[in-house]
């Protein structure tokens, strides 16, 4: 079946397979920044933005965003101009391996457009969907509190 | 990972819905925000072979208030229903409830109407409506049928609505003095060990316990003892009465009805009781 | 000034950031098709039949196998010592062993058809009773390989004994003199390493010349397996690890899925690609773990700890691996940082009709740490001292290294009390004390409990060398090629940064390469803590040496002795001493050098391993009512030696906290009596997320160890191994007053609640 999608700001149309999750779309427009890290909605690593919220491409059928738009990591930054999320995540070292990061950051981008006055709780319940084995959390907490400040100031 | 394939029919109105559901019967499933149905299929523990997408239906979403109650469209968000004035002000359990759900992603996604329709008892939602004393608003071809929660969950994801209905609104009356939703869990994201809601509506105090039988069930025995004067200590030590829970690897069937009663209490407690 | 020691922020994160890393699954791969295993859904049955006809017709399916198919030597056993017997087909051949076992490869044009094909494949299965218990595994009259004539896979110190590794030990009086000596059983759970990256691998022949993506720690070794398996030369194997997402121990290996590959690859004339699900990686990637631990301390009512005895029995699973080995580590770091002179140490590991167990993060050590530490708790409880005290008084003093300790281990360097002090001091130990007594008596539901930890682990405890290259280019940047294969440790900038530290040469103009056999000669990869005590250390002497090269090489173009010339680092630029105006960059002396070039390859060994040591103190609220366990605050002092970027340091030690903390409090990979994993999933395995977990308050310590020339020693491990311990003894700590004195792991509600009620003789 037909379905037109808004990735990145470029219109794709593409025949799919009404089964086809939206990840694997993506995936196979060559957008492979979005990750799959489990079976069951859990981890959050495939985290993208429909229409500004963030939500689980594993959990959401192409067909259903027929005509929608989709921000994934490649769609983050201005050009060479990180995004203050994605700078923050760097200042913060809060990556390691790299492969929950894509999802983390989309789904912190997410949490601060919705509320950009978080504390640290906040924020920790705010990511309670996006799991990390490698960073224990701690400065992927801190970079989305420093994104979110950042935010308050104006800055994004 | 990758769900068995199925036939796509995308329903343009409520209509066209119920067309589809009376033409497939058993074979069809409706998929609205799909966050209950998906991750089944993605297992291949669910395999229907069409699915009549009524996510497009905006005429479904919707919160309003209407004198006495709140009527809230089958299609609402869980997001949307946690920060909803209307529902924060008439109906602050169900915000309350609604956020505690899966985490931010599922809550874009998943819709009040899947959560109840799909009938976990261990899903939130269903728990909130019963406590609230809600009604179930379902149209199928021969029109609308009002389904009172306490008659709408007959089983394991198994409710009251006949195959060619779908759910359309959640009624939910107005007049919350206090609330409270105790859900017990190991991890945020995770589904209720054992969870309590507690919704003082008009005098009446509605309680009642998600993830202790194959539904949502009423703590009859808590409402009971409160309406004869009981405190909310004594009356929660009712809150285990005639359950027999099954046991899994978080729980066993004696430690879910010590939680259910230990929950109990501080839903009392925390609803002003 | 030297770039070390700063918090130099990481080179690679950029791509990852912008469009994400190349994983095995993003490697484009033209024309590959897709496998997916048929696996059992039995612990252990015979196999009467395999039904492929229906698959095979499936659309898009290209062949099914099964063990009739392969013409391949089985894969070399994962465990040292394990009996042949023991060894893993590729495919089952007439037995399945565990939930998971591999029965059919089902190969199709796309992921999806693979997915459709093998829920046609019909396997007839006879039950057969399952080993699931490793407790009673030895003793079971139902064998798990009925050829090898036993479950018992590995036997400590018999086998060794018998091996002629090591001699009978002298007996001893293993409690005389002791006022008291306390007893516990201690489940060490097994728990899943659950890398963020599921496994994936991918095949390309070309003329007899095979190209394997992997998501392995150790691309060499997995190169190494596939020339023996193939009978290959070398130079006909490439083995690339690309990005990989998090291994945790358990990807050091090449397990049968991923090898497998190359075989369809070539069998089929076609590139092939077989990534696994979330479901199947937690029932068949390796399980960590697994230990079953009996306990006996004894000590004086004044607190001197004399006697130690551990027995272990080991859970191998279903096909022995480097599990079964496991007991050896945990021997080594037996008495951890106390001075016990006698000790005695037995182990079984068994194999059981469970995925196998392997390596994971810590891998043996802490299992020995766990184990002395709970009972150490539990003696200060039993003679009513301190916990804080009673370590103290134990402690093997700064004085005293090398430190051979009862089992022989000898350990580098270590200030164990400066640890200890800290740690107390950081977290206002006293203060702490105090809170927790007014709330024993206020007889709150929530009580608060203080766990603490001392530990010392062992790095870099597997004997061999690694490689380092350094190279300038003609440019005048650099390039470094490391054996080391890093998933997420940073060694791209941190080697960048030795390098940078010799050369002069920023660390944006360093470039590291790593992971590819056919660019890398030679290498062991990255686990066990070693990767800087060990690749560091060669990059950094390789780097020395180019700078010599170098020296002699300006010397020679300036006629000056090789001894006058200095480098000024800040203008990268060699100079004669005194002579400042006349200089040569590293780009001059890269075309001097002609066909030379500039470079310099080390293959370092490091005399023997390094023990980083610590200190954790957790602070736990646990709700008496429901058994619920809140962390309130984690506080680590943890001890590698020099840091070379304390910002990558200390990530490594909030992952090792998170991990260590979650198994503490969550994690556990369970099965039912008949063998079913029972939590196969991200869902039902209580994966520690951000919302269980405090920010952590880390404070390094640096004691440099002697052992290697950056003074540096593993830090990957420690978090995980100092505070499992920690937390547990801070939740048996919150309810000691209850008269509870142990809780194994995972402490979860239901355990905690049954504990207390158990304690209050509520049956």
């Amino acid at each position: 079946m037909k379905v037109e999608v808004g990735v990145n700001g470029v219109a794709y149309e593409r025949d799919v397979e009404p089964r086809t999750l939206l990840v694997y779309f993506l995936r196979k427009l060559g957008l492979t920044g979005t990750n799959v890290g489990c079976d069951t909605t859990s981890c959050g690593a495939c985290t993208v933005l429909l229409d500004g919220e963030s939500v689980k491409s594993c959990t959401v059928l192409a067909v259903q965003v027929d005509g929608r738009s989709i921000t994934t990591i490649e769609g983050l930054a201005d050009g060479e101009e990180l995004h203050p999320m994605q700078r923050a995540f760097r200042e913060h070292h809060g990556l390691q391996c790299g492969y929950c990061t894509p999802g983390m950051v989309m789904a912190a981008v997410s949490l601060v457009a919705e509320n950009p006055d978080l504390d640290e709780h906040q924020v920790r319940e705010g990511l309670e969907g996006n799991l990390c084995r490698c960073t224990g959390y701690h400065n992927i907490v801190a970079a989305v509190l420093d994104a979110a400040q950042s935010s308050r100031e104006g800055a994004w | 990972m990758i769900p068995v394939a199925f036939d796509y029919v995308r329903a343009e109105s409520l209509d066209e819905a119920i067309a589809a559901l009376s033409e497939h019967g058993d074979e069809a499933k409706l998929l609205a925000g799909g966050h209950s149905l998906l991750p089944l299929m993605k297992l291949r523990l669910g395999t229907p072979s069409v699915l009549v997408d009524i996510g497009r239906l905006s005429e479904l979403s919707f919160v309003r208030d209407e004198d006495t109650y709140i009527a809230i469209g089958a299609l609402t968000r869980h997001h949307d229903v946690q920060h909803d004035t209307i529902v924060l002000r008439e109906a602050p359990l169900l915000a309350a409830v609604a956020g505690r759900i899966g985490d931010p992603q599922v809550r874009h996604r998943g819709t009040i109407g899947g959560s109840l329709a799909h009938a976990d008892p261990a899903s939130d939602l269903p728990g909130a409506v019963l406590a609230l004393d809600g009604t179930l608003v379902a149209r199928g071809p021969a029109g609308d049928r009002e389904i009172p929660a306490s008659e709408f969950f007959k089983g394991f994801l198994e409710t009251t609505l006949a195959p060619s209905e779908v759910l359309v609104e959640i009624r939910v009356p107005k007049g919350t003095t206090g609330h409270s939703y105790q859900k017990f869990v190991r991890r945020s994201q995770d589904w209720a060990i054992v969870g309590v809601a507690v919704a003082r509506v008009n005098g009446h105090v509605g309680v009642s316990l998600v993830n202790v039988a194959s539904t949502p069930v009423r703590a009859t025995a808590v409402e009971q003892a409160l309406a004869s004067g009981a405190s909310a200590a004594d009356a929660a030590e009712q809150a285990a009465e005639g359950l027999e829970p099954t046991g899994d690897a978080n729980a066993t069937p004696e430690f879910r009805r010590h939680l259910a009663r230990v929950l109990t209490r501080r839903g009392l407690v925390e609803a002003g009781l | 000034m030297s770039i070390l020691g700063n918090r130099v922020l990481r080179k690679e994160d950029q791509k990852f950031l912008t469009t994400g890393g190349t994983y095995v699954e993003d490697v484009p791969l033209e024309g590959a098709v897709h496998i997916v295993y048929v696996r059992s859904p039995m612990a252990h049955a015979r196999i009467r039949s395999i039904e492929t006809s229906e698959a095979l017709e499936s659309p898009g399916v290209v062949a099914v196998f099964t063990a009739q198919d392969i013409d391949l030597d089985p894969m070399p056993p994962g465990a040292p010592f394990a009996n042949r017997a023991m060894t893993r087909p590729w495919l089952a051949d007439g037995v399945v062993r565990f939930v998971g076992d591999m029965v059919a490869a089902v190969v199709a044009d796309t992921r999806e058809r693979a997915v459709d094909g093998a829920e046609l494949v019909f396997v007839d299965y006879e039950t057969l009773t399952p080993v699931v218990d490793a407790s009673t595994a030895a003793d079971n009259p139902t064998l798990v390989h009925e050829d090898a004539g036993t479950n018992v896979v590995l036997r400590l110190p018999d086998d060794f004994v018998s091996a002629g590794i090591e001699q009978v030990a002298a007996e001893v009086d293993l409690f005389e003199g002791c006022d008291v000596v306390i007893r516990q059983r201690m489940v060490n759970q097994r728990v899943a390493p659950c890398p963020l990256e599921v496994r994936a691998s991918a095949a390309k022949w070309e003329d007899g010349h095979l190209t394997q993506w992997s998501t392995t720690q150790a691309p060499h070794s997995v190169k190494d397996t596939l020339v023996q398996l193939f009978e290959l030369q070398p130079d006909q194997v490439r083995v690339i690890a690309p990005d990989v997402g998090g291994g945790f121990g358990a990807k050091i290996g090449g397990y049968p899925e991923e090898l497998f590959v190359a075989w369809v690859s070539r069998r089929i004339d076609r590139p092939a690609r077989w990534v696994e699900t979330r479901s199947e990686s937690m029932m068949t990637l390796g399980h960590g773990r697994g230990q079953i631990q009996e306990a006996e301390l004894g000590g004086t009512r004044d607190g001197k700890l004399l006697g130690y005895k551990l027995t272990i029995t080991q859970d191998a699973g279903a096909y022995p691996n480097f599990g079964a080995f496991l007991p050896v580590m945990t021997r080594l770091m037996l008495t951890g940082v106390y001075d016990i002179t006698k000790t005695e140490f037995s182990s079984c590991s068994v194999a059981t009709n469970t995925n196998p167990t392997v390596a994971y993060r810590g891998a043996g050590r802490p299992e020995a740490t766990a184990a002395i530490e709970r009972m150490v708790d539990i003696f200060a409880d039993e003679i009513g001292m301190d916990p804080a005290e009673l370590r103290r008084k134990n402690l093997i003093g700064k004085e005293c290294f090398p430190f051979t300790t009862a089992v022989g281990t000898t350990y580098d360097i270590g200030d164990y009390e400066q640890a200890l002090d800290r740690v107390l001091e950081a977290a206002g130990y006293a203060e702490l004390r105090e809170e927790q007594r007014q709330r024993r008596d206020s007889g709150d539901t929530k009580q608060m409990g203080i766990g603490l930890s001392t530990y010392v682990e062992v790095t870099n405890g597997i004997p061999g060398s690694e490689f380092g290259a350094v190279e300038v280019l003609a440019d005048g940047k650099a390039r470094v090629r490391t054996g080391t294969s890093p998933h997420g440790q940073g060694h791209v900038t941190a080697w960048a940064m030795l390098v940078a530290d010799q050369l002069g040469i920023p660390v944006e103009d360093v470039e590291v390469i790593h992971g590819d056999t056919d660019e890398v000669p030679r290498g062991v990869g990255t686990f066990g803590s070693k990767s800087l005590q060990s690749g560091g250390v060669a990059v950094h002497q390789a780097a020395e040496r180019v700078v010599e090269k170098a020296k002699k090489l300006v010397a020679d173009l300036l006629e000056a002795n090789p001894n006058d010339i200095e480098l000024d680092k800040e203008n990268r630029r060699f100079h004669v001493a005194g002579t400042p105006s006349v200089t040569k960059s590293w780009a001059e002396l890269v075309e001097a050098s002609g066909d030379a070039g500039l470079s310099a390859e080390v293959d370092f060994a490091a005399p023997g391993p390094t023990f980083p040591f610590g200190a954790h103190i957790v602070v736990a609220e646990v709700d008496t009512e429901t058994g619920h366990v809140s962390l309130e605050r984690i506080i680590a002092v943890d001890d590698a030696g020099r840091l070379m970027n304390p910002l990558i340091a200390e990530g490594q030690v909030h992952g090792g906290l998170a991990q260590g903390v979650a198994q503490a409090l969550m994690e556990e990979m369970c099965y039912d009596d008949q063998g079913n994993p029972i939590t196969a999933n991200l869902a039902d395995y209580a994966f520690v997320s951000a919302a269980e977990l405090p920010s952590f308050e880390t404070h390094p310590m640096e004691t440099p160890t002697p052992i290697n020339p950056l003074g540096a020693k593993g830090i990957g491990e420690s978090g995980t191994i100092g505070s499992t311990p920690a937390v547990q003894n801070a939740v048996v700590d919150a309810l000691s007053h209850l008269g509870v004195r142990h809780v194994d792991m995972p402490t979860t509600p239901i355990r905690v609640w049954s504990a207390i009620k158990e304690a209050k003789g509520d049956r």
